[in-house]
């Protein structure tokens, strides 16, 4: 058994260890909000914060998780950066399809928590790993630079 | 397939209550009725329920892939309703020829259609639900109908007197349907015109939205195929032993898409399916190669095929003569959502969860397919994690059902990223070859094209090639070339190098735009004419063309200077009844590397249900068309698919993503189609300004960077 830190949550999971995060948090766990695009690092879809770090879960083996805290988009309501990031993902109206929308937010809050005024280029680093195919980038860098200036008028909560 | 549906039945409504109390409303739509199987029969088409709490819910046919339907839709009843937007719900309907497309005649979601369709009777169904909240309210008054207003969920007698919706309810369903449902005048929208918030973006913040692969069932199996690595190959030896000796695994499974591993969730069922041993016998299609298929394309392309349009004499003899060939390829579309479907196969039964764009058709399909009557098949339709017309293919339900039937177990069959991506329904490679004459003054005097592809149509397994043997599809976009070509003759030779092709987003107009639009500019370039000046001078008599045109052109500053290095190019189209023109602003370095700095669209959709969601989808498309014009194809070798994933199927990023302007043009016209129309003028305009700024003219795509680099 593997004991994993979930949003704050202690859970015991019986995957074998080279069991990508992404498919014990789906299946084992039964989350589903973390999604699965491409199985290779390549899409960003499966984004979670292991530690406060952005991850790809879906090449993450679940032994590398163990004793880390684990985030994911199902927690992001309870956290002051999350609860901005998709209040302006709200504001702007970002998804349409929304299917990649989990990693993007989890992408741009990891982006906030460690830099709370990110310039273009820094959202282009940041961001650039988690593909949207619907084209929202363009939304996508507003809201977080609207997230950020809530945040920095203490508008996080 | 562009027609627009003019409701005009007059006895179209029938009313039941709801159990719960409250009222409920449905309405027959022509294209169920001409399904129907007796005349006069009304099978609701689609239902408003308003509750005593005052709640709406709008029930919606249609798919929700990011195009907006589930916002759209709802505006249109909520208009005619007077309804309270902060009150109005969505809910997703089952399958059910109730809610077939008036366009399609099934119930499907593509083509634009959506709005287009819907426009007037989802008015009509709101209309009539306000006539009789009124009547109700008059008659709990005692007054007339006459002396009462309705305003945002509330019906208001002169006195002032006011009764909620929801108060109402339960004796509106008592009052007769209207036997005729006045709509509103375009100057007295409230909802309709402006930019109301999507209904779905709060389930698509917090990861509760529920997709196809979000379904979890008790008892339910997952699903990973091994399909033949060539088109029509099949398994001639399995060796399981390994497969099944994946903890998890519980059964291997041969049928005719492959051989499928079922497990206890994904991880398992891949690791199975990694671990098969099997021999394939390619088939046919053992040779298939892209130098193949392009060779195959341009003989045809030459040769000349069916006429599909014959004006004077393209032949005629003209002072300056231009030829140039095209080409275009294979496209997968690489929805962010890889395919899957969950189905459960019980006695005499099928229930499907899919994020599917056609869950009409699958209920014949896949009633078919696990031997029960297809209103025995219940399809609950999810979100769609991007659709593009992929979705609209029934290769992964079909697969899930017979897996499900084999098994008994409820399947979910999941396509990895290179399953879908290597899953055979693409996009068509096309070429074109345009001959195009100019008069000594410069004024073009004849146009001729001939297409050479697949037929879509015979692909579709819905449709047929026509008898003149010139597939709709192939052809759209230059066949009703707009420009004003004295002799003008349009051919299509089909060639079928043996790839399963299908409906990628703005289908025929995704390539044939790029050829024509870049063939404009070729001639422009021949008259020696500015690019847009000359395609203006043509277009007398097409306003809805020139306004955008001219629009775009505005807006954009045509002709002004740009930053050094910085070049325009433009391009206009017509498709799924919308007009767009669209001004890129491009630079090339020294590499070759194209950088997309802007790009300005104007549109023309007649009348616009949300401006926003508008605005939107001609992004969407714009950057849909520029991830295929700069990266996209699709290639073959000894039969075998090339790519397979994001790194070599690259698709635009954040830090490539232009800024984009869209620009509506007013007018009163009938909505036209939405979700696709972006993308046609986007690869020439970018072409086009390619050309402005290298002298390079590029014939085929994607853009292939290694041509532009300055020695």
């Amino acid at each position: 058994m593997i004991t994993l830190s979930v949003n704050g949550k202690k859970v015991s999971v019986g995957d074998s260890p080279d069991t990508p995060l992404l498919w014990v948090l789906r299946d084992t766990l039964g989350m589903t909000g973390t999604k699965f695009g491409c199985g290779m690092a390549l899409c960003g879809a499966c984004t979670v914060h292991l530690d406060g770090n952005p991850v790809r879960s879906c090449s993450t083996p679940v032994s590398a998780a163990a004793g880390k805290k684990i985030t994911t988009i199902e927690a992001m309501a309870g956290n002051p950066v999350g609860k901005a990031v998709q209040a302006a993902w709200v504001k702007h109206d970002v998804p349409q399809c929304g299917y990649c929308q989990s990693g993007q937010i989890m992408g741009a809050s990891a982006l906030l928590e460690q830099n709370s005024k990110p310039s273009d280029a820094d959202i282009d680093a940041a961001m650039s790993g988690i593909i949207c195919r619907c084209g929202t980038y363009n939304q996508i860098r507003a809201a977080i630079k609207d997230a950020a200036q809530a945040m920095s008028k203490g508008g996080a909560a | 397939m562009s027609t627009i549906y003019n409701a005009s039945r007059r006895d179209f409504l029938k009313t039941s209550a709801l159990a719960g109390g409250g009222l409920l409303i449905g309405f027959t739509l022509p294209g169920a009725a001409r399904l129907a199987q007796a005349a006069g029969e009304f099978s609701p088409n689609a239902y408003i329920r308003i509750s005593t709490d005052n709640q709406i819910t709008v029930i919606c046919g249609l798919s929700e892939m990011g195009q907006g339907v589930h916002t759209a839709i709802p505006m249109l009843v909520a208009e005619e309703l007077d309804a309270d937007w902060s009150k109005i719900k969505v809910q997703q309907a089952q399958a059910d020829a109730a809610f077939n497309n008036p366009i399609f005649g099934m119930q499907a979601t593509g083509g634009s259609t959506s709005v287009r369709g819907h426009w007037e009777p989802m008015r009509k169904a709101g209309a009539a639900a306000r006539a009789m909240l009124v009547a109700a309210a008059a008659e709990r008054w005692k007054a007339s109908p006459a002396d009462c207003r309705t305003e945002k969920g509330m019906v208001v007698h002169k006195s002032g007197k006011k009764l909620s919706y929801g108060q109402l309810a339960d004796a509106a369903a008592k009052q007769p349907v209207p036997a005729e449902a006045k709509l509103k005048s375009a100057k007295d929208f409230r909802i309709l015109g402006k930019a109301a918030k999507r209904l779905d973006t709060p389930a698509k913040v917090n990861g509760s939205a529920r997709f196809g692969l979000d379904v979890r069932l008790p008892g339910m199996l997952t699903a990973v195929m091994a399909r033949p690595p060539v088109p029509g190959g099949k398994a001639v030896s399995v060796d399981e032993s390994k497969a099944r000796a994946v903890p998890g695994v519980t059964q291997v499974v041969q049928i005719p898409g492959g051989v499928a591993v079922l497990a206890q969730g994904y991880w398992a069922a891949k690791q199975g399916r990694d671990a098969l041993q099997i021999k394939w016998d390619d088939g046919a299609n053992a040779a298939l190669s892209s130098e193949g298929v392009s060779k195959m394309l341009a003989e045809g392309a030459a040769k000349g095929g069916a006429v599909g349009r014959n004006e004077g004499d393209a032949a005629a003899p003209a002072a300056k003569k231009l030829e140039a060939v095209y080409e275009a390829p294979f496209l997968a579309h690489a929805c962010m959502e890889p395919m899957n479907a969950t189905v459960w196969v019980k006695p005499g039964e099928v229930e499907v969860w899919a994020g599917t764009q056609s869950q009409g058709p699958s209920q014949g399909i896949l009633g078919q397919v696990a031997g029960v009557a297809p209103d025995k098949v219940k399809v609950n339709t999810m979100y769609l994690g991007g659709g593009f017309g992929r979705r609209f293919a029934p290769d992964f339900t079909i697969d899930a059902t017979l897996l499900s039937k084999i098994s008994g177990k409820p399947v979910q069959l999941i396509y990895t990223r290179e399953d879908d991506m290597k899953a055979y329904f693409y996009r068509p490679a096309s070429v074109t070859r345009f001959v195009g004459g100019l008069d000594a003054g410069g004024k073009p005097v004849s146009f001729s094209a001939c297409i050479a592809s697949p037929s879509l149509m015979e692909a579709s397994g819905f449709m047929k090639l026509p008898a003149d043997g010139v597939d709709e599809m192939a052809v759209e976009g230059i066949r009703d070339c707009p420009y004003d070509f004295p002799n003008l003759r349009v051919e299509y030779a089909r060639r079928e190098p043996g790839v399963q092709v299908w409906f990628w987003r703005s289908v025929g107009h995704s390539q044939n735009l790029f050829f024509i639009e870049s063939f404009i500019d070729e001639m422009a370039a021949a008259a020696g004419k500015d690019p847009y000046e000359f395609r203006r001078g043509l277009l007398g008599k097409q306003p809805r063309y020139k306004g955008v045109l001219e629009l775009a052109a505005q807006k954009a500053g045509w002709g002004k200077p740009l930053t050094a290095g910085v070049h325009r190019g433009i391009a206009v189209a017509q498709s799924f009844g919308s007009y767009v023109a669209e001004v890129a602003e491009v630079s090339v370095g020294k590499d070759g590397k194209v950088k997309v700095h802007r790009v300005v669209s104007a549109v023309d959709c007649g009348m616009t249900v949300n401006p926003e969601i508008v605005k939107r989808q001609i992004e969407s498309a714009i950057v849909y068309g520029l991830s295929a014009a700069l990266y996209g194809r699709i290639t073959f070798k000894d039969g075998k698919v090339e790519q397979s994933n994001f790194h070599d199927y690259p698709v635009l990023r954040m830090d490539e993503m232009p800024r984009v302007e869209v620009h509506i043009a007013a007018s009163t016209e009938a909505p036209g189609g939405i979700g696709e129309p972006g993308l046609p003028p986007l690869a020439p305009a970018l072409a086009n300004a390619i050309f402005a700024a290298t002298g390079k003219r590029l014939r085929k795509l994607p853009i292939d960077s290694g041509d532009l680099k300055q020695a």
